[in-house]
């Protein structure tokens, strides 16, 4: 909810200051977000419509048992990774989620490396990114993703423990 | 009406989707179907979360898009624009929301305004770790030790990743589409 606010009251900022330095660029600002907005709606609505039924059928009890309770467990690694990989979930939803899973025992380095992964590495996108940067590169920066997420992971579950 | 017509033409799919789940949540209501009701509720919650800033985020990037002239940002990020070209790219993608799908089509306008290839993925890793009411969420949830251990080890990685993918690509005769390749 805090976030929500400072949001707001940065925006509020934002359009005062452009405001009353020119009120037709701050209009046609406003005019762009409107467009943009409406634009994205539609599909915006039929993702959380698709999440919302999705979520009904994740059994967090399995994600649970697949990450695995141990600070740091290869396999709890690899099932986070190839899961974030291939999933495609909105941040709003990964979070809440991911809060679940470590109130369950999962540990924050498998987390770290799950929201990473879901992050960075789209196979279920791939078929958009390559039609902007090729099959090619698209595989090469997929892959490279899928490596950095772990190293993050990986570097968190180190950190974790040292910084307090 | 015409805009109306085209705008329902355009996301047609989207729209049939919509319908369909306004059916399905009267059915669930009126038959008293408990999935159904809990699935409803679980679409309220998000809808209300999401509803409540993702306006704001149109308001900024309207602004932002009035406020910084294209030329400005061709001049600060293409060839040998250092680290503070990364600055700039990554603060762009900070300034953005949605989905990583959403960020290909910028990826591209930077690609044809002049960006380097390195900024460009710079600009992919950003937006897909960095964004700035995604990292409002992680902190709400996830609390703010682990987001900024995320966001400081991640940062590296990411230009790291971009720089090897510049390595490889550099002589290659790279381009970013407008989702043209099949």
């Amino acid at each position: 909810m805090i976030s929500i606010l400072i949001l707001l009251i940065f925006t509020i900022i934002c359009l005062i200051v452009s405001f009353i330095l020119n009120k037709e660029k701050t209009i046609r600002a406003l005019k762009i977000g409107l467009k943009m907005f409406l634009n994205l709606l539609p599909p915006f609505l039929s993702i959380l419509i698709l999440v919302s039924v999705l979520l009904y059928f994740t059994p967090k009890e399995i994600l649970t048992k697949l990450f695995g309770k141990e600070e740091w467990s290869f396999i709890g690694a690899f099932f986070a990774a190839i899961i974030g990989s291939i999933s495609l979930i909105p941040g709003f939803i990964a979070y809440p989620l991911g809060k679940i899973l470590i109130q369950n025992g999962v540990s924050y380095s498998i987390i770290a490396i799950f929201i990473t992964t879901l992050m960075m590495v789209g196979i279920i996108t791939l078929p958009i990114e390559k039609k902007f940067f090729g099959l090619k590169v698209a595989i090469i920066r997929n892959s490279f993703s899928f490596v950095g997420a772990i190293i993050v992971g990986l570097l968190i579950g180190i950190l974790w423990g040292i910084i307090k | 009406m015409k805009l109306l017509k085209e705008y329902i033409k355009k996301h047609k799919f989207d729209i049939i989707i919509i319908f369909l789940f306004a059916i399905f949540g009267i059915i669930s209501f009126v038959f008293n179907i408990s999935a159904g009701k809990k699935i409803i509720s679980n679409f309220k919650g998000f809808f209300i979360e999401m509803i409540s800033f993702i306006p704001l985020i149109f308001i900024l990037v309207g602004l932002f898009d009035v406020w910084v002239p294209k030329e400005r940002i061709e001049k600060h990020i293409g060839k040998g624009s250092g680290i503070l070209g990364m600055f700039w790219v990554i603060l762009l993608a900070m300034l953005q929301a949605g989905p990583l799908y959403g960020a290909f089509p910028v990826a591209y306008l930077l690609w044809k305004k002049g960006s380097s290839i390195r900024n460009i993925f710079i600009y992919i890793g950003a937006f897909s770790t960095m964004k700035i009411p995604m990292l409002m969420f992680e902190i709400n949830y996830l609390g703010l030790k682990f987001s900024l251990l995320r966001t400081l080890i991640t940062l590296p990685v990411f230009i790291i990743i971009a720089i090897i993918i510049e390595k490889i690509l550099i002589n290659k005769n790279f381009e970013v589409k407008n989702g043209d390749y099949k």
